[in-house]
């Protein structure tokens, strides 16, 4: 008996098949296998795609399974199978990448930009400057002078970006050591950051110290001096907005070899990232650690704080922002990950522009925005949502998830299988090398190049021609299809008004 | 409709200045004449002028111009200004009755001192008492609208062309050393007296002609340091910023317009190393200030004005010198419609401020 039949099936054109048999090679779900002829194991199918796109024939398809169960209003097909599950092994569901949400409004989509007209000059990005330079740190309260009255440069260190768009926190370990050399090679060829996330940073990848931030989390994997120092920025990871709340599990099969030294973890050994850091209870003990690691580094790097978005996100980042951070990333709910409880990442957080929007109004409400720069991540799709990130009041935003699609990945969530057919979230080497990095950074830098150049026509449009005047202008914004009460929170009017 | 302040309305406009270095005496009517040139670039739902030194039997006074929609609401501020000020002359602003002017509110003008204990209490410094005062009145008290508050100058303004906002306030019987003016071509406003310019704030004055891209990331910025935009016009938020850069922040006019009007980092990397480091901190620190968009400006302040055109210079701003005097025009045919001989008349550049000031030894 199986109660939970398969959620895709496997298509074949035979008139289009050569029987080259690549994809019983490519697909390293063994949903495909070769046994006198092709046969399909439906049920291990997770439309990863790869099949598809590696056959020179275009011969196969992948569709949803069209059987289906009684049509319940309550108990819809994937609740029920979601209790077989749970009912077969006994365990908390897993899935990973980022919450489909299902019905939690994309407010991104519900917002319109503005543009110029009569009154005031569109400007052409092919004609005149079009800055997108941003950059992010803390500023001090006001400017100091020498005795001649010339201005003392009292500005702590900062990040200097070409273009407000950083990846995201993906630790080695998670993705393949090929996917970090391309982040960071994509990152120091378009002058942004990418982030090593809490597996520790391989020393191939020191020499793109000045576009990369370390990452320090719970479990204080792979954290060194010349880890620290091998930055242009230190990241302390309180939270992610995949699954608020909870640590991270990295499985004894994926520390083998460099992933394990590394991190520092022996091999074999689970490396377990507990919920809290042990060393921070209290918004108190939060100021403890960034002034140890500043001190660490010697008040060269700037310390950025990530937090998910919860309810009480807007007294938490002023709470941070107070704690001597110099950037406060917020990490909304449609955040990636590599693996998370799926009743977690599902219910638990915010929508990142709710969030962005009201840490933005709390800081001003507090007098301190101008102290502190805000990072937004977690579903920032494409180079609209950035702008719209940003005109909520994000200095930069940063991507994980769009990265990945860039390297290949079809969000088929199942990065905690470890068997990524993409050679993306896989420690496998007969996968991991499926991944070149030098034709994955060239990609990488094409979506970066690209969305900068549409972000530059946007602001364009609006007569704006550089970024920071972007920054928290929402009055660039109108919403369509809100309510009352999250126009009030966005900040924003409605479509006409 | 909604009034102005309730809804945002962007306008294009016309703006005018004259200035005298050494300090001679500029006849309201000079500036009227000038501006009068330039009709086409209003449409007769806003025109207004400042001139300083205007009042120098009072030059120790703030100068209070209050619109009042009522006699409630004049009740109410002068019961407020005698708890706060001591009130040394108080008159109705003389008007002259013309057809092209109607419906004018109460127009009052005070000239006043703060109250020396009432200072002391509040622990601040007289231009910041002061200033919280007026901004109170304005936000708190129906009806009541302070529109100049400096010392030895004065804001007029109304709905109406600026030729006529000059007659009806008899423009021809004040005279000062400088004096600024503006012509409104507001897309779409109910026609309220005080979304008139130039904005005002202690004797920091604005004329402005343009539409600021910038202006939500400006406004939610400077509404951080105790402003409250009321009107949610550019010009009020431009003269905020400046009062907050120039009166708290103590940077000078110069960095002022480094600060708004930043040089693109291209052209700051084509700076030698110190002036680079200069304006590349300025624009870091700075950066919730940078205004976009069209703009062309001319800021009035005790003892001097300052022009200043976005960096891309989307708003035309010339300026003119004859002797000691100079000229700043939104078209050269308003200069030379009251001074056809100049010594030199220029474009400033994009972003470049050109400040001038009084000659040493001037008294006002």
């Amino acid at each position: 008996m199986n109660l939970i039949p398969s959620r895709y099936r496997i298509n074949l054109r035979k008139e289009e098949c050569i029987q080259c048999r690549r994809c019983t090679r490519e697909c390293s779900f063994h949903a495909i296998e070769f046994r006198g002829g092709l046969v399909f194991n439906h049920e291990k199918c997770v439309d990863c795609q790869r099949c598809v796109a590696m056959c020179p024939r275009d011969a196969l398809y992948i569709t949803k399974n069209e059987n289906r169960f009684a049509c319940h209003a309550v108990y819809s097909t994937e609740a029920l199978k979601e209790i077989y599950r749970q009912s077969e092994a006994g365990g908390v569901l897993l899935s990973s990448m980022g919450s489909p949400g299902r019905t939690v409004p994309i407010y991104f989509d519900h917002l319109l930009l503005n543009a110029s007209q009569v009154t005031n000059p569109s400007i052409d990005p092919l004609r005149e400057p079009m800055e997108t330079r941003t950059f992010i740190g803390r500023r001090p309260e006001h400017v100091e002078r020498d005795e001649v009255g010339r201005l003392i440069d009292n500005l702590p260190p900062h990040l200097e970006l070409q273009t407000p768009i950083m990846f995201s926190a993906m630790s080695y370990g998670a993705v393949s050591l090929n996917v970090q050399r391309a982040l960071a090679m994509a990152a120091a060829r378009t002058g942004t950051c990418f982030n090593c996330g809490e597996g520790g940073l391989h020393e191939s990848l020191y020499q793109y110290a000045a576009n990369t931030i370390v990452q320090v989390a719970s479990g204080r994997f792979g954290v060194h001096e010349t880890y620290l120092n091998s930055a242009s920025a230190i990241e302390i990871k309180i939270g992610q907005g995949a699954k608020p709340g909870i640590g991270g599990h990295l499985t004894g099969a994926k520390i083998i070899g460099d992933v394990s030294k590394t991190r520092m973890v022996p091999e074999g050994i689970d490396a377990i990232s507990p919920a809290p850091h042990h060393d921070i209870y209290s918004i108190e003990d939060l100021r403890q650690l960034v002034s140890s690691l500043k001190e660490a580094t010697g008040y060269r790097k700037p310390v950025i704080v990530k937090v998910a978005a919860v309810h009480n996100i807007a007294p938490i980042a002023s709470g941070i922002a107070r704690s001597g951070a110099d950037i406060i990333t917020i990490d909304g709910f449609r955040g990636g990950t590599g693996a998370a409880p799926m009743r977690i990442r599902d219910n638990v957080g915010l929508p990142i522009e709710l969030a962005i929007a009201a840490v933005d109004q709390r800081l001003r409400d507090e007098k301190i925005r101008d102290r502190v720069s805000v990072i937004a991540s977690g579903g920032i799709r494409n180079s609209t949502d950035v702008v719209k990130a940003i005109a909520l009041g994000a200095d930069a935003v940063s991507v994980g998830t769009a990265a990945l699609c860039a390297l290949g990945c079809h969000l088929c969530a199942s990065c905690h299988s470890g068997s990524c057919a993409w050679g993306i979230a896989t420690q496998k080497p007969e996968l991991v090398d499926r991944l070149d990095p030098e034709e994955g950074a060239e990609r990488l830098c094409n979506l970066i190049s690209a969305w900068t150049s549409e972000i530059k026509e946007i602001m364009g449009g609006m007569g704006i021609n550089s970024i920071e005047a972007l920054r928290g202008n929402r009055l660039a914004l109108r919403a369509v299809g809100l309510n009352s009460r999250e126009l009030a929170v966005l900040g924003v009017k409605y479509g006409g008004e | 409709m909604m009034k102005e302040g309730e809804v945002r309305i962007p306008s294009g406009c016309a703006i005018c200045g004259i200035f005298s270095r050494d300090g001679s005496q500029i006849c309201g009517d000079r500036i009227a004449h000038a501006i009068a040139l330039m009709h086409n670039r209003s449409n007769g739902l806003g025109g207004g002028f400042a001139g300083y030194g205007i009042y120098p039997q009072y030059r120790d006074h703030y100068a209070l111009h209050i619109f009042y929609d009522s006699l409630k609401s004049r009740e109410e501020t002068e019961r407020f200004l005698d708890s706060h000020f001591d009130i040394i002359n108080l008159s109705k602003i003389p008007v002259r009755q013309t057809d092209q002017i109607t419906d004018p509110p109460l127009i009052w003008r005070y000239f006043v001192s703060p109250l020396v204990h009432k200072i002391q209490d509040s622990q601040l410094e007289e231009n910041e008492y002061t200033a919280r005062c007026m901004i109170r009145i304005n936000n708190l008290i129906e009806g009541a609208y302070v529109f100049s508050c400096g010392k030895n100058m004065g804001v007029f303004k109304a709905v109406g062309y600026p030729e006529d906002v000059a007659r009806f306030y008899r423009l021809e019987d004040y005279s000062g050393y400088a004096w600024t003016a503006h012509g409104r071509y507001p897309t779409n406003t109910p026609g309220w007296w005080g979304g008139a310019h130039p904005f005002a704030l202690l004797d920091l004055s604005v004329v402005h002609n343009g539409e600021i891209s910038s202006y939500d990331a400006n406004r939610r910025a400077v509404e951080m340091y105790d402003y409250k935009c009321n009107l949610l016009t550019d010009t009020e938020v431009i003269t905020y910023i400046l009062d907050y850069l120039t009166r708290k922040e103590k940077l000078t006019l110069e960095e002022c317009a480094n600060v708004i009007a930043a040089p693109f980092w291209s052209t700051i990397a084509l700076k030698d190393g110190q002036e680079a480091a200069r304006l590349a901190y300025l624009r870091k620190m700075y950066s919730s200030f940078l205004i976009t968009g069209p703009f062309s400006i001319l800021v009035g302040f005790t003892g001097g004005m300052m022009a200043l055109n976005d960096r891309l210079k989307l708003r035309s701003l010339v300026v003119g010198e004859k002797g000691r005097t100079v000229y700043f025009s939104s078209e050269e045919a308003a200069i030379r419609a009251v001074e056809p001989e100049l010594d030199r008349i220029w474009a400033p550049a994009g972003g470049q401020p050109v400040i001038v000031t009084l000659d040493e030894g001037v008294r006002i």
